[in-house]
Parts: C-alpha cells; sequence; structure tokens
C-alpha cells in the first residue's frame, strides 16, 4: 500500500466531507418557512390558541439564540467551526438539548437495529442469489426462493403494517413499538436483552424482508454473468469438485460487487430506516430524522445528515483501503 | 481395464453423434465421427465454424450442456468408455486422463486466485496428496516446463500476458500426465509469434509425457506445425483424415481440396480463392453428401446417397462418391 494512495483516498474523503456539509448546509435554508415561527406556532396552536402579545418579539430572540439573524457567509463560516468541534447547536425541537445529545442517545438504537439487519439482509440475500445463479441448484431452492423475492416487492411499511396486525393483535406475542419494556431498568441483564430482543423482532423482520431482494437479485445477476466466465468452463475441465467451482471460482468472483454495495449501505445505516422506525415508534436515528423534519429543526437535520455523510465517506474509504485485498486486479496505486 | 491396446490406443471415438435439441429439432452437430488416437499422435481438427469441431472437444470432456445430448456412439478413453462412467468419474478422469487447453485463454484463470493456487486445486481435487512444500515443487517443475518463470507460481492472472496464461493453461492440462490432451483454438486470442511459441511448447510438453493430443482450429499453417495427422470436418462430419503432408499435397475430397487453394501463397500472385456458398443447415442437412451444394464436382448421386468412407490410402479415408471400389474399399471407422 503506498502512502500516495492513502493520501489520495483521504482527499477525496474530505472532499466528499466538504460538499455534502455544504450542501448540507444550503438546502435546509432554502425551505420558504422560517423554523422559528413554525415552532412559535406550533406552540401556541399547543396551548390552546391563546394569543401572546410580542410574539414577534420572542421570534426574534429566538434567531438571534440560533445564530439566524447572522448574514449567509458568517452562517456558514460558523457552521464549520461548529462541526469541526462536533457541535450541532441545539435542537429546536427538543430545545434546548444539543443535537449532538439528541444523535447519541438515538444512535445505539439505530446500530443495533439496522446495522445488524443490513448485514444480515446482505448475507441472506448474497446466499440465496448465489444459488439462484448457479445451474446445479436442486429444483425446491430455485423454487422456493423466488417466492420469497416476492415478498419483497411488497412496500415495506405495508408489509410492517401487516406484521403489526398479525403479531400484536391477532396473534399478540410480540411488542407493538418501542425499543425496550419502558418499565424494566437499563441493566444489562439477560431479561433485559430479551426484552430488547423482542422488540427488534418486528422492525428487524421488515427490513430484511424488504431488502433480501435487493441484494439476492445483484447477486443472482453477477452469478449469472460469472457463470459464463472462461475461467468457471476450465474450473470444469480441471475436474475440480462442484463446491469448489462453486465457492472459489463463482461465488468468490460474482460476491466482488457486493462487497462495495455493503459498505455503502452500512455508510447510510446511521440515517436509521425512517419508515420502520416510525411506524414501530423505534426511538433510532430515523425516527429522530423524521421528527426533525416535520418541526423543521434546521439543527437536528443538519446533525443527522452529517453523521450519514460522515459515514458513507469513512466506509467508502474502508472499502477502498480493503478492496485491493478481495480483488487483486484493484491495487494501492494512485489511480 | 487398461488392456494392451488400450495403452497403444489412448483414445477411439466411435460414431459419435452429438445432436443440439432445439425446438425446431434437433441439430447434427457431430453426426456419426469416429477416428482413433495413438499414443503421443497429433491429430488436427479443421473445419469451418459450425463444423462440429468445438462440440467434439466439449463431448470429449463430456461437458456439453443442454441442449447438447450425446445421442450415439462411444468414446473409449485408455479402453474404458467414458459414456458409461456417472458424474463423478468423469470428473475424476478429466485432468487425470483426459486434459483440455481452452479456447480464449485470455480469461479462463480465475482473477481473484493466484497461478499456483489454480494448478493445485485442480491436483487436490484428484486426490493427490502432499506436503506444502511437495505441491510448490509440482508447480514449479510445471512451469519450467512450459517456459515460465517459478515465480510466476505467486502471481495473479492480470499480471501474465496472454502468452503466459496459455502457458499456465498448459501446465495445469499436463498436471497430472493425462493420456490424451485437447487444445480447442488454443492460440485464437493471440498473435501471431506467440501463437507460434505456444503451440510449439504444447507440442513439446505432449512428446515429453507421451500424451496423444487433438488440437482444434482453422489454422492451416498452425495446424501443419503441430499436427501429424489433419482431419477435415465438414457439417458434422469428418470429410477426409491422413497425415499431413498427403493432406496438403494430395487432397482428395473436393472441400480439402478448395480449403488448401484458399490458402495465401506467398510464391505466386494468384488471387485467393474462396468456397463458394454457405454452410449448411444442421437442422435440416441436405440430403445424400451433405457438401453437394457447395461442391463443384458434384453429380446426380451426390443429392441422393450419403458418401461412405472409403480407405484410399494407408491411413488414408475420405467420403467421397468420386471415388469407388476400384479407389478403396468402404471402411466402417
Amino acid at each position: 500500500m503506498t502512502v500516495d494512495y492513502v493520501l489520495k483516498r483521504l482527499g477525496m474523503f474530505v472532499l466528499i466531507i466538504f460538499v455534502a456539509g455544504t450542501l448540507n448546509f444550503a438546502i435546509p435554508r432554502l425551505r420558504p418557512t422560517n423554523p422559528v415561527e413554525e415552532r412559535m406556532n406550533q406552540l401556541l396552536q399547543q396551548a390552546g390558541g391563546v394569543h401572546i402579545a410580542n410574539v414577534e418579539q420572542m421570534i426574534e430572540r429566538y434567531e438571534e439564540r440560533f445564530g439566524l439573524k447572522n448574514p449567509l457567509w458568517l452562517q456558514y463560516v460558523n457552521y464549520w467551526i461548529a462541526l469541526s468541534r462536533l457541535d450541532f447547536g441545539q435542537s429546536i425541537a427538543y430545545f434546548p438539548a444539543d443535537v449532538t445529545k439528541e444523535v447519541r442517545r438515538a444512535m445505539p438504537w439505530t446500530l443495533g437495529l439496522v446495522g445488524v439487519t443490513t448485514v444480515m439482509a446482505a448475507v441472506i440475500g448474497s446466499f440465496f442469489g448465489a444459488w439462484l445463479g448457479w445451474t446445479r441448484t436442486p429444483l425446491a431452492i430455485s423454487f422456493v426462493v423466488p417466492l420469497l423475492l416476492i415478498v419483497t416487492a411488497v412496500p415495506f411499511y405495508l408489509l410492517g403494517l401487516l406484521m403489526l396486525w398479525a403479531f400484536t393483535v391477532f396473534w399478540p406475542i410480540l411488542p407493538g413499538g418501542g425499543a425496550h419494556d419502558p418499565l424494566l431498568a437499563p441493566t444489562f441483564d439477560l431479561r433485559t436483552i430479551i426484552d430488547i430482543v423482542e422488540h427488534a423482532i418486528l422492525p428487524a423482520g421488515a427490513i430484511i424482508l424488504s431488502s433480501i431482494g435487493f441484494w439476492g437479485l445483484g447477486m443472482r445477476g453477477m452469478m449469472v454473468t460469472t457463470m459464463g466466465d472462461d475461467f468457471i468452463k476450465l474450473a470444469e475441465f480441471k475436474g475440480l469438485k462442484e463446491r469448489r467451482i462453486f465457492v472459489r471460482y463463482a461465488v468468490r468472483n460474482a460476491l466482488l460487487p457486493q462487497v462495495t454495495g455493503l459498505a455503502i449501505n452500512l455508510g447510510f445505516v446511521v440515517s436509521g430506516s425512517v419508515l420502520v422506525e416510525v411506524l414501530f415508534a423505534y426511538p433510532g436515528i430515523g425516527n429522530l430524522l423524521y421528527t426533525a423534519i416535520t418541526s423543521n429543526d434546521y439543527f437536528l437535520i443538519q446533525g443527522v445528515l452529517m453523521y450519514v455523510i460522515f459515514a458513507v465517506g469513512l466506509m467508502l474509504f474502508i472499502v477502498d483501503m480493503i478492496y485491493p485485498l478481495i480483488d487483486p486486479r484493484i491495487r494501492y496505486r494512485s489511480a | 481395464m487398461t488392456t494392451a491396446t488400450a495403452v497403444q490406443t489412448p483414445l477411439a471415438v466411435k460414431d459419435l453423434k452429438v445432436y443440439y435439441h432445439t425446438r425446431r429439432g434437433p441439430v447434427k452437430a457431430v453426426d456419426g465421427v469416429s477416428f482413433e488416437l495413438a499414443r503421443g499422435e497429433r491429430l488436427g481438427l479443421v473445419g469451418e465454424s459450425g463444423s462440429g469441431k468445438s462440440t467434439i472437444a466439449l463431448a470429449l470432456m463430456m461437458a456439453h450442456k443442454e441442449p447438447a445430448r450425446i445421442e450415439a456412439g462411444s468414446i473409449l478413453l485408455n479402453g474404458s468408455n467414458l459414456l458409461d462412467d456417472n458424474d463423478e468419474q468423469v470428473r475424476l478422469r478429466r485432468l487425470s486422463e483426459i486434459a483440455m487447453v481452452p479456447q480464449g485463454a485470455l480469461n479462463s484463470l480465475n482473477p481473484v486466485m493466484r497461478i499456483r493456487d489454480q494448478v493445485i486445486d485442480g491436483l487436490k481435487d484428484h486426490n493427490v496428496r502432499m506436503s506444502d512444500g511437495e505441491f510448490s515443487q509440482r508447480v514449479a517443475e510445471l512451469l519450467d516446463s512450459v517456459g515460465l518463470d517459478r515465480d510466476v507460481a505467486s502471481r495473479f492472472p492480470h499480471e501474465l500476458s496472454g502468452g503466459m496464461k496459455q502457458r499456465v493453461a498448459i501446465a495445469i492440462a499436463i498436471s497430472m500426465n493425462p493420456s490424451v490432451i485437447i487444445a480447442d483454438e488454443p492460440t485464437s486470442a493471440l498473435d501471431v509469434v506467440v501463437q507460434k511459441q505456444v503451440v510449439q511448447t504444447l507440442r513439446e510438453v505432449q512428446e515429453r509425457i507421451g500424451a496423444a493430443a487433438i488440437m482444434i482450429g482453422h489454422d492451416m499453417g498452425l495446424m501443419a506445425q503441430f499436427a501429424s495427422r489433419i482431419g477435415i470436418m465438414y457439417g458434422g462430419k469428418i470429410a477426409e483424415i491422413g497425415p499431413v503432408s498427403d493432406i496438403f499435397n494430395n487432397p482428395k475430397h473436393p472441400y480439402t481440396r478448395l480449403l488448401i487453394s484458399s490458402l495465401p501463397d506467398t510464391r505466386s500472385k494468384r488471387r485467393l480463392e474462396g468456397i463458394p456458398g454457405l454452410p449448411p443447415s444442421l437442422l435440416r442437412p441436405p440430403p445424400g453428401c451433405i457438401f453437394h451444394t457447395r461442391c463443384p464436382e458434384a453429380m446426380e448421386i451426390c443429392s441422393q446417397e450419403i458418401p461412405p468412407t472409403r480407405e484410399l490410402d494407408a491411413n488414408r479415408y475420405a467420403a467421397c462418391h468420386l471415388y469407388g471400389d476400384d479407389d478403396g474399399k468402404v471402411v466402417e471407422l
């Protein structure tokens, strides 16, 4: 691995952060509504439409507090300065909580749920896809798997609702929402762990079922292409065992693009799975982002997105570093 | 199984028929082909596209895929019929008894495996038990024998040139000292200079291990350098077969004559001649001799009866109505 190669990839990483960070700053500010005013109106409505004098003054004070009165360039500079300290300011929706604190509270749930399910979906999907693309697959498998892929075609919020109804109403064996029983003390004993897993089964099922087809079909396509390659023919002429041809020749090569796909998807894990988390009231990043967007919470949106951008960039960087290890044709050259 | 005759005749193909079953009926890609190979002999199979030569190669490796099926015939490899073996037996006989140097060597090596491992895995799957050191030693010997540096073992395919890759393919093919080597257009993706070297290497290792070899191709020049005997294929049948010098100097079958006269000659400035017409439909072959529609010497009988194969000379066979009982007796090949 040359220093040159690492530096170039690192430079790319920094560039991604810069461009995405700038967009992240600009896009929320293109919205026509004033977030503070919006929030105030919401609060007023909640209070029963009472008229409060000096609302305009309050709004102005808040805008000053959030720095929204400053000229754009100053906001931009302050934005980067704050970013470099991982300080995303205070949330409007959860005022006066820090954005960073809110994100950190939600992050473990999302990493646990979406991270684990992403890896599981990729592994299971690629496994099925590999079988589907293999010419000598037993008929039973090549019949069952497409059925499974049909499930994938159902929009997963529908699937989620269906699962919710099936397992919490029709056959109530699983909890219907949240990440854990609110009455349980947050200690790490067996009961808590079982409780957390129970709460995760439904949202995890919805995520896995909905994304397995993506991995399965991608893998099958790659397998079909690989099976037509000359090196598979030579492997057969060599009288290799089927198992070796399947694993070492076909799957090993077909898996390469899947690895890139998985890395990018792992980067997106930190953004959570918005629909699933909202549907199952799961207190993860997706839910947080949903709240942030519905309440025009600039700072929270920016905070979450910056974490996503950082994670995706980091995963791409990691892939660049490890890819030459799994595909010798890619070399640590500065290209 | 290995009788005295089997040792002398590592490969005997008899009346082999391979049909591709399409919706419109069977395509008779190989339709009654017979030949024998003696130990150490090199046979060249020449023919235009669609003449069935590559299908023969696949069938000999028992690697033909649906919709291709072997309809009839036998393939005696070292005296025992490949068609009687089950899948696992066939698998074990590949590489150890019959090996293939494939077409288009550019992609025939696994891009993510080192050369060493691609040579060794064939041995391992044929129950060759050796220590790691002995395997490395064997790989080094094999690379030596095809004229490659020993350090090629630790390289990946993309680090090799086309000629080097084809040499690796040859090294793999001889790794278990098979009695038959099939080379299906082994030089098709290489430039002319490398082609000659690769064919030379193939010939050297074949002579060293004493294997019989079949080279398939359409380059008559390369064939002349490699083969001791040449079989001319047309429409799924062998039109003519005989020693290489006889085929070139005294072609008997009209198709062979046209094929030879279509070769460029550096000494004369005549115009190059092609063969008129198109290859026949193997789905609905013309009645009688399959070549009669393009044959300049076609007679009435040619469109009515399939010509029998006659032995016109010692080791010289042709299937053509130009020859009668006075020229040679009909043989059941």
